[in-house]
């Protein structure tokens, strides 16, 4: 594993209104890393990923991704998000698309790919989510499970250095969290670098390098997860567990 | 004469309808012209002006807004009459083919741009979330991602808002405009009988029956599956 960080957050702020979410958030992942974070309902874990792509504009701190300010005046912001991907709790699959059709769009109108190309590359992608036989299928014929990883497909499809996950498991039953989790630990093997917000506490454990335990817009503590699950040190993570697991 | 035989006479008098049927048919081809140029350019307008109040840039929304509420408000033979009797005093003048045009076209533009205004507005955000979040740019977003749904939700009021306006080719009589209501109605004045009216109706039938079934046909074929 590189030690120089592929994404470094410093000092970011956001608020909503007049609401504060983030109270100057720091945060890094390393290439190949695969960093969970975890935290209660409304501590702005969502907020503080989708400043990373810049979906959501921080108030105020840099991130640097791959040693360019995304934050900077200049920064052509489609080009960066090319090369950070983002999977979101709900899917969003492009209704009116088939399956090839969601993982291809970027590639033909941002990349600029030809038709053949494009679709070389989907079905690629497609395939390495165990989705082949789906290629044609319309994001409503398919499971949530399913839909999921279209939308992992979508992403992987850009050849991103980066993955984003929101919660990639909540909105799905119980019998198909597994697929995507497969998918996910896959990924991890082939050396992408993750961030995934989750309450998968299990998943987490297994599969993560490092667990960030956020509360509040604040960072309260973070580490290996054997640490940080068996012996948080900070009695609001110990709260936070307990409740998880109980 | 019986009563029957009287309101053949009155409303399907044999030798009339030889003789006005040209007039109706070329009447028909006037109303199917106008009616093909309203609906091309008042859509096409409508979703140019709801693509560009999606940007939320004041100074370009404000206008739209104001624009597409007096339209809607003002009754279309209003607008007919000011621009036809009204712009000659200020210089500009237009046949009455170019007003009923024009009038009909900004009418149904001012609907559309609300149809497909609330249709991009329905769209879940996380649509525009998704497309940004791969690189594409707003505009992108919306051409490939946002209105290719927002259109297929408004098809159905679309397809009912442009056949209510393409009626109002009829409104062309008041000025001179040779569609089917103006054929019909100098031939009733000519004959003092009915029956070109009938054939008026019996025309406007045969055009909009099918009008009714293509927006069928589209509604059904734009269907699908949903997430
Ligand atoms: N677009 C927005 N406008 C206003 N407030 C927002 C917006 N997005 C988030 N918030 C608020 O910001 C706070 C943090 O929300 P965020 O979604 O980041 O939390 P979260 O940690 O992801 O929670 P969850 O586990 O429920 O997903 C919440 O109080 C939320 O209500
Ligand atoms: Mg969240």
């Amino acid at each position: 594993m590189d030690e120089k960080p592929l994404l470094s957050a410093t000092g970011v702020t956001k608020r909503f209104g007049g609401l504060p979410v983030l109270h100057g958030i720091d945060f890094s992942v390393r290439q190949g890393e695969m960093v969970f974070i975890i935290g209660p309902s409304g501590s702005g874990k969502s907020t503080f990923l989708r400043c990373c792509n810049r979906l959501e504009e921080p108030d105020a701190g840099q991130i640097v991704f791959d040693g360019v300010d995304i934050l900077g005046k200049g920064v052509d912001i489609n080009a960066m998000r090319q090369r950070i991907g983002m999977v979101f709790q709900a899917f969003n699959l492009y209704p009116h698309l088939s399956a090839l059709g969601n993982v291809t769009l970027a590639l033909r109108k941002v990349v600029g790919k030809s038709k053949a190309e494009a679709e070389a590359i989907g079905r690629a992608a497609l395939e390495r989510v165990g989705l082949s036989e789906k290629v044609a299928a319309m994001p409503g014929t398919l499971s949530g499970g399913q839909q999921q990883r279209v939308a992992i497909a979508r992403a992987l499809a850009l050849d991103p250095r980066l993955v984003l996950f929101d919660e990639p498991t909540s909105a799905l039953d119980p019998e198909l969290v597994g697929s995507v989790l497969a998918v996910m630990r896959d990924l991890k093997q082939r050396g992408m670098t993750m961030v995934v917000v989750s309450h998968e506490m299990r998943f987490a454990r297994e599969a993560a390098d490092r667990v960030v335990f956020m509360e509040a817009g604040r960072i309260v503590e973070q580490g290996p997860p054997a640490q940080l699950f068996e012996a948080p040190r900070e009695a609001r993570t110990r709260e936070f567990l307990s409740r998880m697991m109980a | 004469m019986t009563a029957f035989e009287r309101f053949l006479e009155t409303f399907f008098k044999a030798e009339l309808i030889a003789a006005t049927a040209p007039k109706i048919v070329s009447g028909m081809g006037m109303t199917l012209l106008i009616a093909g140029l309203v609906v091309a350019t008042g859509v096409a307008l409508g979703l140019l002006l709801a693509g560009l109040r999606s940007y939320r840039i004041a100074p370009v929304s404000a206008p739209i807004v104001i624009f597409a509420d007096i339209l809607r408000a003002m009754p279309p033979l209003v607008l007919i009459l000011i621009v036809y009797f009204g712009l000659p005093n200020v210089g500009v003048t237009l046949s009455g083919f170019a007003v009923l045009w024009l009038v009909l076209s900004l009418v149904l533009a001012a609907f559309a741009e609300e149809i497909f205004w609330a249709g991009i507005t329905s769209i879940r955000k996380g649509q525009w979330d998704a497309a940004r979040a791969t690189g594409l740019s707003y505009t992108a977003t919306l051409i490939w991602v946002i209105l290719p749904q927002a259109v297929r939700l408004t098809v159905p009021p679309l397809v009912n808002r442009t056949i209510a306006i393409t009626k109002n080719t009829a409104l062309g009589t008041v000025i001179g405009v040779p569609e089917i209501l103006n054929q019909a109605t100098t031939a009733v004045s000519f004959s003092g009988n009915a029956t070109p009216l009938m054939m008026g109706a019996v025309a406007y039938l045969v055009i909009f029956i099918p009008v009714v079934m293509i927006g069928r046909m589209i509604e059904r074929r734009l269907a699908w599956k949903r997430a």
